[in-house]
């Protein structure tokens, strides 16, 4: 059991964790303020492809990271308002987002680059293999401190949990869900862009693989608190980093690792190891009273 | 004019969708009138647009019917995708397992895999939320990955043929005779293979009736039956349906079941019409084209009907694009779907500015 627990275990359980962290915090910030984010896996794959293509054109990983910010915020701002302004149902519109991003990329990468879904290779020197590490984990007690501490996350919560409580309290409650659904875009797109300037050298087709979701249920099983999300981020990059190290080697198909986040989550939102619960306001949009 | 306005604003969608296309064609670089005219051409051709059309929209009526009847359950069923992959490992299983049986048994027998496989996928959720209160929706995506990854081991460790590199099981329904390996015991015909006129060639098969006949019992089900009723009480208010007598939780798990049952017979389609096996990652994502193709159908059978031949002929015509168009690729379908969804989602968007323009009475909202 003990070279399981190896420094290249440990390593490979951060880097596989820091993806599926920053999109759960950007999740976060949307779902304490009300708004489901389902789209999670459509933001990362905006922002990887953002940051390949513009890191590939500019060579530089900080304008293709900051293009990726603006990426993410731009798509989730679509979301937000489709769902704040128009009322959209939220899991509705985030499917449409994941399944725009599947195609976007694609297409504009047979534009661009004439490929099938792949940007052109980075050289190694234009890539930021630690610096979304160290966003994803500075950004943990930020967060903590941000929703407890600051007047902002009192505001966003209580659009999440109640806001009509909020509104006659005098927030604006369309305005709070906006900055926290952008927020969650911008994350996202971090997340993302780590996989494609980070991780990896080009983006390639469907590069998240289903993180975004991943990253949901990270937050599910973190009970949508920044410290518990963080724990199981590094949960699910750790079964990861074993499925990768045991492949072929040892008797367990990787197939039962892979499927170790979903099982716990589906356990856990039943409610057999500690309840999981939403906030209140969770998928419901707010009409202000006329 | 009921029925005109039912069809104003998936219409208003749809043209909506096609406008942003063209705009991202225009901005790739290429003609978006020639690549529409390539896309509907290709996919109205005869015999092999036509062909390919109905046979891409039959999964799309299976999943587009799923998503329906959930959702006039008030559930959103995201896990049709991993309700067919059950389902389609399932029915193969049984086609190679009971290979030796006669076709007029395999066949049913195949059939009525598919939908209890489904089904049973399809019921997990459900008593997660009657027993437990748990959200079907992160549930139904949650075993979605849990589906594929299923059916993935036993294809790779159980059902595949030594040293094959690709993730697909064994043929169906092969058996030794004197004449060598013969499979054709377990395949349901293709249309080609019933009238001389229709090229064998094509895989439309008889699932796309079966399709239809789908259409017409989800519609009695839903309007005509008790059950149906219940179900849509439950769907309309769920406190109104519980103080009115009605078993809330039973409806949840019945919607769901019926929900995985349709879904799953998208296997008799793809494992019995096409391919006589399992593949894996056969999917082009058909569960979430069923979201698609049931809020473009407005949650009606016969609209999901005229939705799936619409993103059938659509996936069709993707592929010319794909071929005969110098920049634009396949995916331009992705996106015009995706448009589409959020544009049906967001309808408050139209009815906004048709009723500002005082073309529409303004709806309280």
């Amino acid at each position: 059991m003990t070279e399981i627990f190896t420094l290249s275990i440990v390593l490979s359980t951060i880097r596989l964790a820091t993806p599926l962290l920053l999109a759960a915090l950007g999740g976060l910030y949307s779902e304490r303020a009300g708004v489901i984010n389902i789209a999670l896996e459509g933001l990362m794959l905006a922002g990887a492809f953002t940051a390949a293509a513009v890191t590939y054109y500019t060579q530089s990983p900080w304008v293709g990271l900051l293009a990726a910010v603006v990426a993410g915020a731009t798509v989730a701002g679509v979301h937000a308002v489709a769902c704040i302004q128009f009322k959209a149902d939220q899991v509705v519109s985030g499917t449409a987002i994941n399944i725009l991003f599947l195609g976007v990329p694609a297409l504009l990468s047979g534009a661009l680059f004439s490929s099938t879904g792949a940007t052109p290779q980075i050289p190694k020197e234009n890539l930021i293999p630690w610096t979304p590490i160290v966003i994803a984990v500075a950004l943990v007690p930020l967060t903590w401190y941000v929703l407890n501490r600051t007047p902002f996350g009192l505001r966003l919560r209580a659009v999440g949990e109640n806001p009509e409580a909020a509104d006659a309290a005098g927030v604006g409650v369309a305005r709070i869900r906006y900055a926290a659904v952008l927020l969650s875009g911008a994350l996202a797109a971090i997340g993302g862009a780590y996989l494609s300037i980070g991780q990896a050298s080009l983006f390639t087709r469907n590069m998240t693989a289903g993180r975004g979701f991943i990253a949901l249920a990270a937050l599910i099983f973190g009970k949508w608190r920044p410290v518990q999300t963080m724990l199981a981020c590094l949960l699910f990059g750790f079964a990861e980093a074993m499925s990768i190290q045991m492949q072929g080697v040892a008797k367990i198909p990787v197939q039962f690792i892979q499927i170790i986040p979903y099982v716990l989550t589906i356990v856990v939102l039943a409610g057999f190891i500690g309840a999981s619960r939403a906030p209140r306001a969770l998928g419901l949009p707010y009409q202000k009273e006329r | 004019m009921k029925h005109l306005r039912e069809l104003l604003f998936p219409l208003i969608a749809v043209s909506a969708a096609f406008l942003v296309g063209g705009v991202i064609v225009l901005l790739i670089g290429d003609d978006p009138i020639e690549t529409y005219r390539l896309l509907i051409g290709s996919a109205l051709s005869w015999p092999d647009g036509i062909g390919y059309t109905l046979f891409y929209a039959t999964p799309l009526i299976f999943t587009g019917l799923a998503v329906t009847v959930a959702f006039r359950c008030g559930l959103l069923n995201i896990g049709a995708e991993g309700q067919l992959y059950v389902a389609a490992f399932a029915t193969a299983w049984v086609g190679i397992t009971f290979a030796q049986l006669p076709a007029w048994v395999l066949i049913p027998l195949a059939c009525l895999t598919a939908v209890m496989s489904g089904a049973a996928w399809g019921a997990l959720p459900g008593v997660l939320k009657a027993r437990f209160g748990s959200h079907e929706v992160i549930n139904t995506i949650m075993l979605n990955f849990v589906a594929v990854a299923l059916a993935s081991y036993f294809t790779q460790y159980h059902y595949k043929n030594e040293g094959d590199a690709i993730m697909q099981t064994k043929m169906i329904g092969l058996i030794d005779t004197a004449q060598g390996l013969r499979g054709e015991n377990a395949h349901v015909p293709r249309i080609g293979q019933l009238v001389g006129w229709f090229p064998e060639r094509i895989p439309l098969n008889i699932s796309f009736f079966l399709a239809l006949l789908a259409c017409a019992l989800v519609y009695v089900f839903l309007w005509r039956t008790k059950w149906g009723y219940e179900i849509r009480a439950t769907g309309a208010n769920l406190t109104a349906a519980e103080y009115g007598g009605i078993s809330t939780r039973k409806q949840i798990v019945l919607a769901m079941s019926v929900s995985g049952a349709l879904a799953g017979m998208v296997a008799i389609n793809e494992v019995l019409g096409y391919r006589y096996r399992y593949y894996d990652g056969f999917s082009v994502g058909y569960g979430f084209t069923g979201i698609a193709v049931a809020l473009l159908g407005r949650n009606h059978p016969v609209g999901v009907l005229l939705a799936a031949l619409l993103f059938g002929a659509l996936i069709r015509g993707g592929l010319f694009v794909d071929i005969f168009t110098d920049r634009v690729s396949k995916d331009l379908v992705l996106v015009l779907q995706a448009v589409v969804i959020l544009f049906v989602a967001a309808e408050a968007l139209f009815r906004d500015s048709l009723g500002r323009f005082g073309l529409l009475k303004r709806s309280k909202v």
